[in-house]
């Protein structure tokens, strides 16, 4: 008996709406197990884990929180990878973004008048674009792999940020560490609750609506699918593949600038040499997670977060190690991923017997 | 009816007796104490270090307190809210470890008045946020001294993190100590921009013996450079954790953070009701600082190290005292004075004589 996987002449509808579950309830399942062999009670670990972090008004926020750069992020990647350019670089994007959304707060803290932190925002999204257009225009005037250069630009943000708190920007009461100054109040963006949720969190999540809305419901987005698919027939229909490059780098690159930015603004509230857990390679999973669909996204982005915030509630009341979190994103991409194959194969058991006569 | 009434006043018995053996102890419930660590706990360097200290606790307390811990949150909008989850599931004392988790706890302490705060190596002091950290500049005083005794070249390689005050107060130490012995020794830093990072760690450790020192020092967490000293043949000295076991003839010592003591105190305090915010900085006197049992030297180096340790412990060596100059030739203290905790808190320069320069 062996199993073998049949293409499917179309796609089952039943199994995008199946694989998922399977995905989440295998990895319960081993997760459970796993548990269970670390000697905690594995009904006890899947509650700390997934449900706890749910019931409080708390730590629903700080999901969000979590969230939020996330989707943000991914929606903009989601229409750039639809149209078959690959920005790897959005968190190089993001750095930059904070980097220039932090040049008021920063430079000038003593301007502090109601249009201050509009323009920080708009300095954030444009200091995106600016480094997102780097290798959009080595792409379209030299037909440089955008994969490569999006991506090693990542490196030089970094460095930049490093050198800017560890020198020029330094806090200069702070001992000589390697932070900036605390943003002044007319610096930070307004929140909501009573927790962390900021603006920067609600604005991610109308993006995502309005780009579903973009790709869903317009000629761009129609654009967007077709140069994707098949380049050579949207040449035919008169699309510009250089022009989508350019549409995709910046808006993806403004997203991850507009994140950059509302991180610092909205929750760290100063610089400091690391700003991000790696939200923008992580907003590369969470992209495909949701199928490269912005509301699936925004589900998409709440399950890693939930994964996140939920090892941290197992550290605590269970005292397991974070090791744990990453064993269960590991296997909760496993899963996701393989159970995807599903939507376009089905499972047949073939006898070994039967098969040999075939060949006979 | 008669069982019953017997299975009835028996339940009631069984309760009665519940709530009396309930009531005097929830009066007495443990006193939760969490800590916060900015990596994972492995088995050495510096969270290893927090760790192993609340283990000693947890034993020496016994039933008296309960404890926890977080791990990995090394990005400070992570730290805040792993502070605040403590926070909110009553933890009344929480030790938040790392420098990046200063000004997220500064932000929670101001929204959980009645928890107490300490955070290590901060600098920032408020109603109930404590800073503490150790003065490991004196241990580094002392493995100076040897450097200078076994080092035949003069010149000790020396493994750097970042170029923040911590680490170059410590280099400073280092040198005044070599000088005690050998006024010409120099040591030659190679900056590895990381707390952490075994294979470049490794690639400085064997560059700097090629280049031809002969004695080798890092303030960085990983054994790696002692581990190329073993190879290559020459000694060096351990950080943060006894290394020994990684370079049983290489490691001479090693400056050991010793957190046990302190996290007596304070916990003691709590329980006896007379916790104060206070900022606390111990060497050797307040047993915040150890040293790993001297080894792979003979019995007058032995000796030395453990004079020495007592001079400073006892206020009879003063590290930075007096005339001392900056590398640029500046005064730094007149002759006689000594330099106060401000003063070493932020010191950001060489000191007159060292040829290395310093990065920035």
């Amino acid at each position: 008996m062996r199993l073998e996987l049949v293409k499917r002449q179309e796609h089952s509808r039943l199994m995008v709406v199946v694989s998922p579950i399977l995905a989440i309830t295998l990895t319960v399942i081993l997760g459970g197990g796993i548990f269970a062999l670390y000697g905690v009670s594995p009904l006890e670990g899947l509650y700390a884990f997934f449900i706890e972090p749910l019931n409080s008004y708390w730590s629903l926020e700080e999901l969000l929180v979590k969230a939020g750069p996330l989707i943000l992020i991914a929606v903009g990647l989601c229409v750039c990878f639809l149209s078959n350019t690959w920005n790897i670089g959005a968190e190089g994007q993001f750095t930059i973004g904070a980097i220039f959304g932090s040049i008021i707060p920063i430079l000038y803290p003593e301007w502090t008048s109601g249009f201050a932190l509009p323009a920080m925002i708009l300095m954030g999204a444009i200091g995106g674009m600016l480094w997102a257009s780097i290798p959009a225009l080595l792409k379209t005037r030299f037909g440089t792999n955008e994969i490569l250069s999006s991506l090693m630009l990542v490196y030089v943000a970094q460095y930049l940020l490093d050198y800017l708190v560890r020198g020029p920007w330094r806090d200069p009461d702070g001992f000589n560490f390697p932070e900036s100054r605390i943003f002044d109040s007319a610096h930070v963006l307004p929140k909501f609750g009573d927790g962390r949720l900021h603006l920067g969190v609600l604005i991610a999540i109308v993006v995502a609506i309005l780009i579903w809305f973009l790709l869903s419901k317009t000629l761009k987005g129609f654009e967007i699918k077709v140069l994707g698919q098949s380049p050579r027939a949207g040449r035919f229909a008169g699309f510009s593949s250089n022009r989508m490059v350019w549409f995709g780098f910046l808006l993806s690159g403004a997203f991850a600038g507009l994140a950059g930015v509302f991180e610092v603004s909205g929750s760290i509230e100063q610089l400091t040499p690391v700003i991000s857990p790696g939200y923008g390679f992580t907003a590369i999973i969470v992209a495909f997670l949701g199928r490269l669909n912005p509301i699936a996204i925004i589900f998409a982005g709440l399950l890693l977060g939930l994964s996140y915030i939920g090892g941290e509630a197992a550290q605590v009341s269970l005292g397991i190690s974070n090791k744990m979190t990453n064993v269960f994103q590991g296997m909760l991409l496993f899963f996701v991923l393989a159970c995807d194959i599903l939507i376009h194969y089905r499972v047949r058991l073939v006898n070994p017997r039967e098969a040999g006569n075939d060949v006979a | 009816m008669r069982k019953i009434i017997a299975m009835i006043s028996a339940a009631c018995a069984a309760f009665a007796l519940n709530m009396t053996s309930v009531l005097p102890s929830q009066a007495k419930e443990p006193l939760k104490v969490g800590f916060v660590y900015v990596g994972p706990i492995s088995d050495h360097g510096w969270s290893y270090q927090h760790d192993q200290a609340r283990i000693e606790v947890e034993k020496y307390f016994g039933d008296k307190i309960k404890t926890s811990f977080i791990e990995s949150v090394s990005k400070s909008s992570d730290a805040e809210r792993a502070i605040e989850r403590l926070a909110r599931s009553g933890y009344e004392l929480i030790f938040a470890t790392s420098f990046s988790h200063m000004n997220p706890t500064i932000k929670v302490a101001r929204k959980f008045p009645r928890v107490k705060f300490e955070t290590a190596t901060g600098y920032k002091l408020t109603k109930n946020v404590a800073p503490y950290g150790g003065r490991f500049y004196e241990g580094r005083f002392v493995i100076g001294q040897l450097a200078a005794k076994v080092s035949k070249t003069g010149v000790a390689g020396y493994i750097a993190p970042f170029a923040i005050p911590e680490v170059i107060r410590g280099m400073n130490a280092f040198v005044l100590g070599a000088r005690t012995v050998n006024p010409d020794f120099q040591i030659k830093p190679v900056w590895v921009n990381s707390w952490y990072d075994p294979g470049r760690e490794a690639d400085a450790a064997k560059a700097l013996i090629d280049q031809g020192v002969d004695i080798m020092v890092q303030h960085t967490d990983s054994p790696a450079p002692l581990q190329v000293a073993q190879e290559r043949g020459i000694k060096g000295f351990g950080q943060a954790s006894d290394m020994s076991r990684f370079a049983p003839d290489a490691q001479i010592t090693a400056i050991v953070d010793y957190w046990g003591a302190y996290y007596k105190r304070r916990i003691q305090a709590v329980l006896d009701g007379n916790w104060k915010a206070e900022n606390t900085w111990g060497g050797f006197n307040q047993d915040m600082v150890h040293m790993a049992p001297v080894k792979n030297v003979n019995a007058e180096l032995v000796a030395l190290a453990k004079d020495t340790q007592k001079k400073i412990s006892d206020g009879k060596i003063v590290i930075f005292k007096g005339p001392l100059k900056r590398q640029d030739g500046t005064v730094f203290l007149k002759d006689g004075e000594v330099a106060t905790d401000k003063q070493l808190l932020e010191m950001n320069f060489f000191l007159e004589g060292m040829k290395a320069p310093l990065p920035n």
